[in-house]
């Protein structure tokens, strides 16, 4: 098995099929029991199945911890952000508004801000994220780099996002499409209504309504 | 008697569904152990760890070793150990009380047993042994399907058994059996990986199969293109390379008219053809009557991308098609089925590496409970019942006069019909659920009340269950042992967590506890799920489904065993077809399960649906499943977190369609047919063919879209046509009264 250290996080939002497979895995976690650390999303189910799994992207520079009056967030040496502090966290929700993803919550009745850590008490002993564990389609892919790149030959991982000013660099990464540059890619152009899987056109469905000539 | 007891809503109120608390437990608690086992629900069979503490499942850890799911499970699997200690669980046997409250009182299990075994006696002796039936399931283990064949036609002597795989895999198994010989998925999925094209026909795989996507979109990583026909953009479609948008009920017509085009471009495998099938020239002039013009004008899709299905198909080196119960719920099944075969065998990539041809199973054993015997037709080992050496086999087995066992029985609709003509007096039903999962439910419902007695086996009182005289408390799959044969062909065991709560008992207990109260204990005795095993391979050998080789010690070795393994040292069949593998029909003579060695080309000839849509009902109504809810819902139903997901049915309907008649998202639509009508929300959406609605059937009474659907039949499988008939749509005049009475789930 390999070191911890060398596993990382591989999310590829073109491969997520909606099932929430990974929100409920993450609701048996001792540490927020019944809670999903993981927002997932349909964009717009009225014109498209495409959703979107959103985890911490637990980045170098965390604007969370960045903005925290308490100092509740902390970034682990292996590069983990974790959950808020219980003792320190005084619930003001900054980092709720200033997370550029958009990941951590506010839990008014615990007063509390809780958020992904990667399932700090299997990642650090080797083993993988609940969420990417049993994600069927593998949107959500943990191992290291060589396997996430031999597996995916029609993408390549990007950790390099553009928020405005800020860039960020981030310890997970998104599989984007070939071809695209890495340092201009924006987390939310997966987002698009018209999603772009793979980065390829898909002429039947991205490009023309198969039931334009469908009589009603 | 089998009315409902008291009004419906107050045996709601009883016995659900109410769910399950969200979670259970703590993640941090040690558990007494882990069991390696497999999920209870869909075909997938993904291994799974059930933590067990204090008799108990409190949750689940992935087992990351079983090679088909490798840890991966979807919604259904992260929540199935909700199941357990479910305040609906049935821990008494239960007899039909109108005078109680809930419509059923507690009665002692013995008690129980000794009053079905009368009344069994006295309709037998008073009309004959015929009039009992029995209705089983494709859920159950491979032990208990094969018991209830036997306790069926040698307890009760009535040819009447038939089980709920006639709503899910006989259409594919009928066509598998003419085309092949043989009636199992010709490879493993690991064989789609490398593939350079995988044909998707009717199969909602992202959401009925979830674990299979990751199979398919790992073979498009390496450079596989993906063909999905569907009239639905399905969660698969949405990024294929080609998508098929057909017109529900128009399946069969599309394959014919591709093959015509690789038979007219040369896209074919001429060698192949000529070495090792029959029947080719029949099927290419019944091609030349699907020009392409007149197919796209049928089918709904456009000529340039049936086309573009030709060249793909035609054209590629390596294949796999996936089909389900998109193409194989219509009354021409078996057609549509048989039309895909002739795509593959036209092309000749079928029992070699990296290509291969499969129905996705539904069902936990929806392949294994295929096999055994509880089929009307069929005994254990893949036999045919009319087959005179077959059956002087199998009463060999069970020790009993050839001439005893009963001949063919009927489709388990039929058996309603007979139910509904008086010639049925008794059932007994375990794993079933007709009055969800039957088209045109009220007539169910109809019948039902007209049965002497009615005797339901389960864990949960399900919606038919409440129709019930008797009610006998039965086991969770978690709560027994025993093997199931998963969607590759693979037989693979599952292992018992905990005992059965309270007075319930395991399934194959309480058949037998009714053989020794009806004083017919011949041939059913067992001690255990193993002893039912080892009869089971005796019976299987020599068969099709040949298991003698396979032994649960095997299974846990080598993480499941493909079948046929006709030995101790034959180590199972992975892909079928290849040079030299088991095939004890053929004899060498050639790969396919036929004394010549070849397969059989058929004429898959487009027959338009019963009751299609028409000038009086305009519209296409389909029917479906969702992700996080499984067939009748009698588990998934209860489970807090699977019911939050997608609460309720709800309408699908195009914007174009929902302009036209004035409905926006969220409004109360009434859909109706020739049948009745059904009130649900509508959900506009872009994701669906503008001249069809889809409506998912996991849910029972005013929620049932099986209130509306058409009982017609295929003839040869007799699978009824649930993926169309002709409605009409408008927006409802009130919200329905279950709305205010009901929970979400109920």
């Amino acid at each position: 098995m390999p070191k911890p250290e060398q596993l990382e996080f591989f999310v590829d939002p073109s491969r997520c099929i909606a099932c929430r497979a990974c929100v409920e895995a993450c609701t048996e976690c001792d540490t927020h029991r019944g809670e999903s650390m993981i927002h997932l999303e349909y964009i717009d189910r009225g014109h498209s199945t495409q959703t979107v799994p959103v985890i911490c992207m637990h980045c170098e520079q965390p604007t969370c911890a960045e903005v925290c009056p308490a100092d509740a967030i902390k970034r682990t040496g292996d590069g983990v952000v974790q959950s808020a502090r219980k003792p320190r966290c005084i619930a003001c929700g900054n980092c709720v508004a200033a997370c550029p993803f958009g990941v951590p919550e506010l839990y008014i009745d615990r007063a509390i801000m809780m958020k992904c850590d990667m399932c700090y008490d299997r990642t650090s002993v080797g083993k993988k994220p609940m969420c990417a564990t049993v994600c069927p389609s593998q949107a959500l892919f943990f191992g290291t780099r060589d396997q996430a790149i031999a597996l995916r030959p029609r993408s390549a991982p990007a950790n390099t996002f553009r928020f405005g000013e800020q860039t960020i660099t981030t310890r997970v990464n998104v599989m984007v499409p070939r071809g695209a540059r890495p340092s201009h890619v924006d987390v939310t152009a997966a987002m698009r209504d018209e999603p772009h899987a793979r980065g390829l056109r898909l002429p039947v469905i991205d490009t023309v309504d198969p039931f334009a000539e469908v009589e009603v | 008697m089998a009315k409902l007891p008291v009004d419906d809503l107050a045996i709601t109120h009883a016995f659900g569904p109410h769910l399950s608390p969200r979670t259970r437990g703590s993640t941090s608690d040690a558990p007494d152990k882990l069991v390696k086992t497999h999920c209870c629900f869909c075909g997938q069979q993904c291994g799974i760890q059930l933590k067990v503490k204090d008799n108990e499942v409190i949750g689940f850890e992935p087992w990351d070793e079983f090679p088909f799911n490798r840890g991966m499970l979807c919604p259904k699997g992260v929540k199935r150990y909700l199941q357990g200690s479910h305040p609906d669980r049935l821990v008494t046997a239960l007899r039909r009380d109108p005078q109680a409250p809930s419509g059923f009182s507690p009665i002692a299990y013995e008690a129980a047993i000794a009053q079905v075994a009368r009344e069994i006696e006295r309709l037998q002796q008073q009309h004959g042994n015929a009039a009992i039936a029995v209705l089983s399931g494709a859920s159950l283990t491979t032990e208990k399907t094969y018991l209830m064949g036997k306790f069926a036609r040698v307890c009760l002597n009535t040819p009447y058994i038939d089980y709920n795989g006639r709503l899910c895999m006989v259409s594919a198994g009928a066509a598998n059996k003419k085309a092949f010989g043989i009636d199992r998925t010709t490879s493993p999925w690991s064989d789609m990986v490398g593939t350079e094209v995988v044909w998707v026909a009717g199969s909602n795989v992202a959401e009925c199969s979830p674990i299979t996507t990751n199979y398919i979109w790992q073979a498009r990583e390496m450079g596989a293109r993906v063909i999905v026909q569907d009239p639905r953009i399905t969660p698969l479609a949405r990024t294929c390379d080609l998508y098929l948008p057909v017109r529900p009920g128009r399946d069969a017509a599309l394959f014919a008219c591709v093959l015509g085009l690789m038979i007219e471009h040369g896209w074919i495998d001429r060698e192949f053809i000529a070495a090792h099938t029959v029947g080719f020239e029949a099927v290419a002039e019944y091609c030349k009557t699907w020009p392409v013009a007149r197919a796209a004008e049928l089918t709904g899709v456009p000529a340039r991308s049936i086309e573009s299905a030709a060249e793909l198909w035609g054209t590629a080196r390596t294949s796999f098609l996936l089909h389900a119960r998109g193409i194989e719920h219509h009354s021409d099944g078996v057609s549509n089925c048989l039309g895909t075969i002739n795509l593959v065998l036209a092309s000749g990539r079928i029992g070699r590496p990296k290509s291969g041809y499969g129905t996705i199973t539904g069902q936990a054993n929806g392949q294994g409970g295929r096999e055994h015997g509880q089929k009307c037709d069929q005994l254990p080992g893949m036999r045919d019942i009319a087959n005179p050496a077959h059956r002087a086999h199998i009463a060999g087995v069970w020790k009993i006069d050839e001439k005893d066992l009963p001949g063919a029985g009927v489709d388990a609709y039929e058996l309603f019909r007979k139910i509904d003509a008086g010639e049925i007096k008794g059932l007994l039903s375990l794993c079933f659920n007709p009055m969800v999962s039957l088209p045109d439910n009220q007539f169910v419902s109809r019948a039902l009340d007209k049965l002497e007695l009615y005797v339901a086996i389960d864990f949960f009182l399900n919606d038919t269950a409440r129709h019930a005289d008797i009610v006998l408390p039965g086991s969770l799959q978690e709560e027994d042992e025993g093997t199931v044969t998963q969607v590759e062909g693979r037989v693979i065991k599952i292992n018992k967590a905990v005992d059965c709560p309270g007075e319930a008992r395991q399934d194959w207990r309480i058949i037998q506890d009714l053989a020794r109260a009806l004083g017919r204990t011949h041939g059913m005795t067992f001690a255990s799920p193993r002893e039912i095993w080892d009869e089971l391979r005796v019976a299987s050998a020599g068969g099709i489904a040949d298991y003698s080789g396979i032994t649960y010690e095997k299974i846990e070795r080598q993480m499941g065993v493909f079948w046929p393994c006709p030995s101790d040292d034959h180590a199972g069949t992975p892909r079928l077809f290849e040079p030299g593998s088991h095939n004890p029909i053929a004899n060498g003579a050639g790969p396919f399960y036929f004394p010549d060695g070849k397969a059989r080309f058929h004429v898959a000839e487009y027959r338009p649906a019963v009751d299609d849509a028409s000038d009086d009902y305009p519209i296409f109504l389909t029917t479906g499943r969702v992700v996080s809810q499984f067939l009748s819902g009698t588990q998934t139903r209860r489970i807090g977190p699977l019911v939050a997901h997608y609460p309720e049915p709800r309408l699908e309907l195009h914007p174009k369609l929902a302009s036209k008649l004035g409905i926006a998202d969220g409004d109360w639509a009434t859909c109706e047919t020739r049948r009745g009508t059904i009130t649900v929300r509508a959900m506009v959406v872009t994701t669906i063919r503008p001249d069809t609605v889809f409506i998912p059937y996991h849910w029972a009474g005013a929620k049932s879209v099986n209130q509306v659907t058409v009982a017609a039949q295929d003839p040869i499988s007799k699978i009824p046509q649930f993926k169309v008939c002709g409605c009409r749509v408008r927006k409802a005049d009130a919200e329905p009264a279950y709305a205010r009475e009901r929970e979400a789930q109920q």
